[in-house]
């Protein structure tokens, strides 16, 4: 039963789909040399696509891990009676950040921190925290009031309330925020090849310099790809953080 | 049990509970009782400390609540409120065990805990220790919010009216289930509500609180019988007294020892307007009374009712 599942579920089959084109993604070049006349070569090759990924990978994870604890935190403290007063300008800076173009941030950045990963991670950190923050406060402050009543009534300690109570509620609305976030964070990750680091955006914009469309075609179906899977494994962990359904 | 001495609670300048002095002896069955906005929810919340007092003393068993850390002598006092609140993200069990748990009992004693209250309150514990709140039926819920308050055997339980919120044939067996319970544990209970028909069958003594003040305080008889104010009258309601009467006074008031009658035998403890119910019902001028244990200790007529 288990088995049969696994078989049929999408994530499996997406992600072998996704490791077969980017570690094989040569295997194409009979059908791609057709397409595309006079493109040499006509699969981009300066670095091997797995290189790519966990480059991109890397730094999604750096920076979205990052906004998730940061993101977390402030919503905690805004959602707290000492915090409530910054509540408004939490919210403003997170918006802030998340109506600042990415492409900004690496201008402003890299002449501060240099090139390369460092300015693509606080251009996706400070992209990423606004849907961090507004699902956690959002998840937090939707626990039923009957609930936490019921908490402070029977003498749970403000750490034991949010602790045993309001995160565990708030999980699924919290997962739902960086689920966002990190979908995002993967597209725009590619940008960051504007500034030296190395994503599966390298390739989307070589081609675009290059004038050599194969390029463009294979980075930009892999980031897709990656962007669909990475959804899909957070569909996974909400069911996993919902155990009280059925 | 509970002291409170003039205590005062005002928001906005504006006093909801205005010097309010009420003693309530152990093993009582309180009920505040008035319409909403009358200082009768903020009062009880001011005993476990939800809200603070801003003056006067409020003293639970001879100590002065502020003179306890809140998570001590909440731990200490059952509580159970309207909207239940349930953890839906915990079991029937670990719902129950909140309270155990904070007081660090032993697994297997929190576990024994767990079994003895489902099976007081009729709850089969094979079945729903390991449900989870939203399996449950409105009236199951109420149970299990009420057993979690007696869960650590607290000598005081608050209650702000816990069976508002559930249909009138749920209401009516869990104020029965209460009315055991109290009879069988000897807690004392302060209980809200703005339901007189709830208060009159519950309370040993109903405090009638209007604008922050009580208005009377007494026995369901004395309220019915004697109202000391034109808004004690009121709220009580002249409109079927006769059968509130009835309802808080119980057969072994009016029972007629010796003499026999036919049919299905009325217990000791049934409240007359019970009586006259199932007089009606069976076309039948007396009935014969019987002790819980079946035994037959004499009748009560028609006459008897209104004597």
């Amino acid at each position: 039963m288990r088995g049969r599942r696994l078989l049929t579920s999408p994530v499996l089959w997406v992600g072998l789909f996704f490791a077969a084109l980017m570690l094989r993604m040569d295997a194409l070049q009979p059908l791609l040399q057709p397409a595309f006349p006079g493109v040499e070569p006509v699969v981009y090759n300066r670095d091997s696509f797995l290189t790519l990924f966990l480059s991109q990978l890397g730094l999604v994870a750096a920076a979205s891990l990052a906004a998730s604890l940061v993101g977390v935190a402030l919503a905690i403290f805004v959602t707290r009676p000492a915090g409530r007063d910054f509540r408004a300008m939490v919210n403003a800076l997170a918006t802030i950040g998340q109506t600042f173009p990415p492409a900004a941030v690496l201008a402003i950045t890299v002449p501060m921190v240099g090139f390369g990963a460092r300015p693509t991670i606080i251009a996706l950190f400070l992209y990423g925290l606004l849907p961090i923050i507004e699902n956690a406060v959002a998840g937090l402050e939707g626990v039923a009031s009957g609930v936490r009543e019921a908490a402070e009534g029977m003498g749970l300690s403000a750490w034991q309330r949010l602790r045993d109570v309001e995160l565990p509620l708030a999980a699924p609305v919290i997962l739902a925020g960086i689920r966002v976030s990190v979908t995002i964070a993967i597209g725009t990750a590619t940008i960051g090849s504007t500034v030296g680091a190395l994503t599966l955006g390298t390739p989307i914009f070589d081609g675009l310099v290059a004038n050599k469309i194969p390029f463009v075609l294979e980075g930009a179906v892999l980031v897709a790809l990656f962007a669909i899977l990475t959804d899909m494994l957070f569909e996974r962990l909400d069911q996993w953080f919902r155990p009280t359904a059925n | 049990m509970i002291e409170i001495d003039e205590v005062t609670k005002s928001y906005g300048g504006r006093p909801v509970v205005d010097r309010l002095s009420l003693s309530v002896g152990g093993g009582a069955f309180c009920v505040l009782l008035g319409s909403s906005g009358c200082g009768k929810s903020t009062t009880l919340r001011m005993i476990n400390r939800l809200i603070p007092i801003d003056s006067g003393v409020i003293r639970v068993g001879g100590e002065d609540v502020t003179q306890i850390p809140a998570q001590v002598l909440r731990r200490r006092i059952g509580y159970a409120i309207q909207s239940i609140g349930l953890f839906p993200h915990w079991t029937v069990e670990d719902n129950i065990a909140t309270v155990p748990r904070l007081l660090n009992w032993r697994q297997a004693r929190v576990r024994d805990r767990v079994t003895e209250l489902l099976e007081l309150f009729r709850l089969d514990p094979a079945i729903y220790r390991s449900k989870f709140p939203h399996q449950l039926s409105g009236g199951e819920q109420q149970r299990v919010g009420v057993a979690r308050a007696l869960a650590a055997d607290p000598e005081l339980l608050l209650m702000d009216e816990p069976f508002a919120a559930v249909d009138p044939i749920t209401r009516d067996a869990l104020q029965a289930e209460l009315a055991r319970i109290h009879r069988a544990t000897g807690k004392t209970i302060v209980f809200v509500t703005h339901d007189i028909e709830e208060a009159l069958r519950l309370a040993t003594v109903i405090a009638i609180m209007d604008s922050g003040r009580i208005g009377q305080l007494g026995t369901p008889l004395e309220i019915l019988e004697q109202p000391a104010n034109d808004f004690v009258r009121e709220f009580v309601g002249r409109q079927g007294l006769g059968l509130k009467l009835l309802s808080v006074r119980k057969v072994s008031d009016r029972l007629r020892g010796g003499e026999p009658a036919e049919g299905e035998p009325i217990s000791l403890d049934a409240s007359l307007s019970e009586a006259l119910s199932a007089m009606t019902a069976r076309r039948a001028d007396r009935l014969p009374v019987c002790d819980d244990e079946g035994r037959h200790l004499g009748i009560i007529a028609l006459a008897d009712l209104v004597r």
